[in-house]
């Protein structure tokens, strides 16, 4: 099964539950703040790797991962 | 591609003040969810605390009515007297729930009132800094017990769910957490459970959710994750505490 998620920038606070959670490791720390301060994490899927399981959002306290999937 | 994961329509689009990696952004999402499930977004009633949660009317897209630093099951038994038809719950930390409002907590259970309590376990007074509560585990590091909680002097972690479970007038008790996917929708599975069981009128529900609060641990959101797992669990046990089938309920009254 194919998936993506998209990752709202202004929402995330930088906790990382979500790289833990992805089993794939397609969630990555980023260096760049955005407006509230935050280093917002980033979705790296070169291979198309996501299979839209939704653990990431489940985790993710700030409702900041949206998924999309086939 | 279809979208199947999205903020659900019981949550406003305001961002939530807490911290990075607190649980009670987890557990208002839980809690929006299960009520656009269950179709009551209407009817649903919620009751806010003093504490951290105080402004969860503000993500909470229903009708809140805020109660006094621990009344919340005093508030909502009044609401709920008045509009019987409406799903109401109040929404406490531990703090609130097992310190300055133990009467009235106690007794709303007591009573069997027709309420669902969600109630937050995160062994520390969040908003005010990170006090002792009566949760606080034996040996933790509060800013008001520095040297660890001492049993002699502090005495022993309450345990909520097990204290109301002896008390006929409850129904419904569960203990959760909220510090991994699974856990995580084993806790939605209890919310909603505990709302099914007041619409049923079988009396009064509650959960109780192990909730990571990283910048009063002073730990990262994952190691919060791990304590809960490591620690807490052990002082905390999981599971159904109380689930009394409808008949029976009925039978006592
Ligand atoms: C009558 C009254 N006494 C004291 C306070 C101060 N106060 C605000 S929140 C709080 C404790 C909150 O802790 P808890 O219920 O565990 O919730 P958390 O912030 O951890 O979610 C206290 C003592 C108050 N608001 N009202
Ligand atoms: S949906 Fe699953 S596979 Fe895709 S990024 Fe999230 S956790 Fe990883
Ligand atoms: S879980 Fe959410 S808030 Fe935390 S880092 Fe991931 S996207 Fe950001
Ligand atoms: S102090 Fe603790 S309970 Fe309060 S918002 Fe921050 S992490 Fe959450």
């Amino acid at each position: 099964m194919k998936g993506h998620i998209i990752i709202d920038r202004e929402l995330c606070k930088e906790c990382h539950l979500c790289i833990h959670a992805c089993k794939k490791g397609l969630i990555v720390p980023s260096q760049e703040f955005n407006s509230r301060g935050y280093r917002p994490v980033c979705f790296k899927d070169e291979q198309g790797e996501c299979t839209g399981c939704t653990l990431c959002a489940i985790t993710c306290p700030d409702i900041a991962i949206e998924v999309y999937r086939d | 591609m279809k979208q199947v994961f999205c903020r659900p329509k019981s949550m406003t689009k305001n961002i939530f003040h807490y911290c990075a990696g607190c649980g009670h952004s987890i557990v208002h999402r839980l809690i929006a969810e299960v009520i656009d499930e269950l179709g009551i977004r209407g009817i649903a009633i919620g009751v806010p605390p003093a504490g951290c949660a105080v402004l969860a009317y503000n993500y909470l897209d229903i009708d809140m009515i805020e109660a006094q630093h621990g009344r919340g099951p005093a508030t909502a038994t009044g609401v709920k007297r008045v509009l019987p038809d409406r799903v109401v719950f109040s929404y406490q930390g531990d703090g609130d729930l097992a310190a300055i409002g133990t009467a009235e907590s106690f007794h709303a259970a007591n009573r069997g009132e027709n309420i669902t309590v969600i109630f937050i376990n995160n062994a520390v007074y969040g908003m005010t800094g990170g006090q002792m509560a009566p949760t606080s585990i034996l040996g933790q590091r509060t800013t008001t017990s520095p040297a660890g909680r001492a049993a002699l002097l502090d005495g022993h972690p309450v345990r909520v769910s097990e204290i109301f479970s002896q008390l006929p007038g409850t129904a419904y008790i569960e203990r959760c957490m909220v510090n991994s996917p699974a856990a995580i929708l084993k806790t939605r599975k209890a919310i909603r459970k505990a709302f099914q069981c007041q619409i049923d009128g079988r009396g009064f529900s509650l959960v109780e959710i192990l909730s990571p609060c990283p910048t009063n641990w002073k730990m990262t959101p994952i190691d919060s994750c791990r304590w809960i797992d490591e620690v807490m669990c052990k002082e905390f046990p999981l599971g159904v505490m109380k689930d009394v089938p409808a008949v029976e309920q009925n039978e006592g009254g």
